[in-house]
């Protein structure tokens, strides 16, 4: 956590990034005016519910999006300055799996079944690295010991196949550790594993931290992971983040109604029972258009006539916490018949 | 329990043939359930707690008879029917239902909503097409729908909706009994709350007794009265809830209990976590002696020679394993 923070330096900058799909039911907008920044050693948590727009943010940082259909219609993406979206294929390719590092969620899936796990620990390492086929293996090998995975050697040899769900979400962080990346994104990497397993997952990415120093980037929709290990916090909804805060203060203070709801509906191990879950009425909201008014206003409990006609912008409320909500902001006058129901939050 | 048990599950054990070679030869089997033995009161819920391929889903399945057990009995209302067949087991379906993980999948996409909860009706009641009519509209209105969906087809739902049309088919025969297989694994987190209480209202209105099958602990802990803890085919421990949670006795409730992340960083920080190593071993080929004694942090040599019994301990709860006193 915070104690294990080093200096802190900015290695990656978004500005106001909007990312659209083009499809013929027309477009849908995915990402809406997202701005955050990264610092090294930092680990930053993006919490959302499915269709948030959390994975196609982090997937529009490096320009992973087919487009068609996707295109990122505006903003800037500043890695230690330099703006990816104005990079050249080569430079993207040297930046990909070279200084910014991405881990999937489902590690079957993204790991290749007809070649042995070394080979593409290799494939990796060569590409990146000006090494021999023989230093590269050695270094595979070690990548392999660094993240648990026993008898390095002899496993470079097996099969994505022959590795269990863990292990193999092991191999996928091994390789995207391998070019000893200043960016880690990783995308739901525990969701697939069982609890016993993701808090493998978690202790080794603590470990991992503290001993190379890198940002990461995690993107999860539980927010109990979050509480374990990420320095802040963005919660994002309809395609755009709400609320923005470190992680004492979200889950001490936190103050947007979304992040409110998420909260109480979760029970907990061990805190009191509650007779009845807290839950959110209606359905996340269809992103068909560009959002003009408050994307969670049709579920909001607190809405009143401002949010349903105009979106709220990203405020800072005290200390760097941010939120988009209108009983946030400074012109907000309250109205007196609403004074109960901001008590009772 | 005694008397008032609805479902009395004794012994059960489900094992899966394995075959190799061209002439196919059973060459070993599969234990995915492994003599459990458990009993649900009416009105209850059991939750039944474990992680992937423990065999949880099986159990479910197994006391439904959709499977035919290797060994064991199964009683529901009394009456044995772990040898029931044809027409007689067609009969005691109307008792027992299930509700889906994937509520995707689990509905078919040709069907009008209408049509799928009227199915069970078609089968298994002589009602008239206007009194089945009538029938699905309340049971939609009952899950929370508006009953005029009932010409609309599955794809027209989110996954939340979609979950209580599962839940409003397996109302539709007024069953007594109802297998919950991970209901709300697929739903967002703001959904899933509305599932579980949409499940804990129809469970008093219509006296439902419930076996939840679940991963998440979390979950469990909020809707289930008693939690049953299964490891690679056996039950490891069953208490009710307060004493679960609040006293975990066998060594993998505690560590499962430990690895649930909660969304309190100050509490997250402080708390005692305890790492598990390895994975679950394959249930084709399980350790000698107790299955949890290969990642178990105070196994013994006891552990790995001599399966642990499942005993009664006070106060209702079971546990299996040599460790506990």
């Amino acid at each position: 956590m915070s104690e294990t923070r080093p200096p802190q330096s900015t290695v990656l900058e978004v500005n106001d990034l909007n990312t659209i799909f083009r499809t013929r039911d027309g477009e849908v907008h995915a990402v809406n005016h997202v701005d955050f920044s990264l610092a090294t050693g930092e680990l930053l948590g993006v919490v959302g519910e499915s269709g948030s727009g959390k994975s196609v943010t982090m997937m529009s940082l490096l320009k992973l999006l087919p487009s068609p259909p996707a295109e990122i219609v505006s903003g800037e993406i500043l890695f230690e300055g330099r703006d990816v979206l104005k990079m050249s294929d080569d430079e993207l390719r040297a930046l990909r799996g070279g200084d910014i590092g991405f881990i999937f969620q489902d590690p079957m899936t993204s790991l290749n079944p007809v070649f042995t796990v070394g080979y593409q620990l290799t494939e990796a390492l060569r590409e990146h690295l000006d090494i021999n086929k023989k230093e590269a293996r050695k270094r595979a090998a070690s990548l392999l010991a660094k993240v648990g995975i026993a008898q390095p050697e002899q496993r470079l040899k097996d099969f994505p196949h022959q590795f269990s769900g863990g292990m193999r979400q092991r191999v996928m962080i091994a390789m995207a550790l391998a070019c000893e990346p200043k960016v880690l994104i990783a995308d739901e990497p525990t969701t697939a594993l069982d609890v016993t397993i993701q808090a493998q997952i978690l202790e080794l990415v603590r470990d991992l931290r503290r001993d190379q120093g890198m940002g990461i980037i995690w993107i999860t929709h539980d927010l109990g992971v979050v509480a374990g290990i990420a320095d802040r916090v963005i919660v994002m909804y309809g395609g755009q983040i709400v609320e923005h805060a470190t992680v004492e203060a979200l889950f001490k203070d936190p103050r947007h109604p979304y992040t409110r709801a998420l909260l109480a509906a979760m029970p907990s191990v061990d805190a009191e029972r509650t007779e009845k879950l807290h839950s959110i009425a209606g359905q996340p909201p269809s992103l068909n258009k560009r959002p003009a008014s408050c994307s969670f206003a049709p579920r909001c409990e607190h809405a009143f006539g401002r949010c349903t006609e105009e979106n709220p912008p990203l405020i800072e409320t005290s200390g760097g916490h941010q939120v988009a909500c209108w009983l946030e902001h400074p012109q907000y006058m309250e109205p007196p018949s609403e004074m109960h129901l901001r008590e009772s939050f | 329990m005694g008397a008032e048990a609805i479902l009395r599950v004794d012994g059960l054990s489900m094992y899966f043939p394995v075959y190799r070679g061209v002439l196919r030869k059973k060459v070993g089997e599969i234990k995915a359930v492994d003599e459990v033995s458990f009993d649900i009161a009416k009105g209850e819920t059991l939750g039944l707690v474990g992680e992937s391929g423990c065999g949880k889903s099986t159990t479910g399945r197994a006391i439904l008879k959709l499977y035919d057990p290797t060994a064991g009995r199964i009683e529901l209302q009394g009456k044995d029917i772990t040898d029931l067949e044809g027409d007689a087991l067609r009969e005691i379906r109307t008792d027992m239902q299930m509700i889906f993980q994937d509520p995707q999948a689990c509905l078919n996409p040709r069907m009008t909503v209408g049509s799928i909860i009227a199915e069970p009706l078609d089968e298994h009641t002589r009602l008239k097409k206007r009194q089945k009519r009538e029938r699905v509209r309340e049971l939609l209105n009952a899950v929370g729908m508006n009953p005029d969906f009932e010409n609309r087809y599955p794809h027209e739902f989110s996954g939340g909706q979609r979950q209580r049309i599962g839940i409003a088919r397996a109302l539709a025969l007024e069953p007594k009994f109802i297998v919950c297989d991970e209901p709300i694994a697929a739903l967002d987190v703001s959904i899933q709350a509305q599932v579980v209480n949409l499940l804990e209202d129809l469970q008093k209105e219509h006296d439902l007794t419930y076996l939840f099958i679940s991963h998440d602990l979390s979950m469990v802990r909020h809707i289930a009265d008693r939690i049953a803890v299964m490891y690679l085919g056996r039950l490891v421990e069953l208490a009710p809830r307060q004493q679960l949670y609040t006293m975990p006795r066998h060594p993998y409730t505690k560590a499962l209990l430990s690895a649930v992340p909660e969304p309190d960083p100050a509490r997250e920080a402080v708390r005692e976590r305890i790492i598990l190593k390895g994975d679950v071993p394959s249930p084709a080929n399980p350790p000698s002696g107790c299955n949890f004694s290969t990642r178990c942090p105070i196994a013994e040599e006891k552990c790995r020679r001599e399966t642990p019994a499942w005993r009664e301990m006070d106060g209702g709860r079971f546990v299996a394993c040599h460790m506990v006193q």
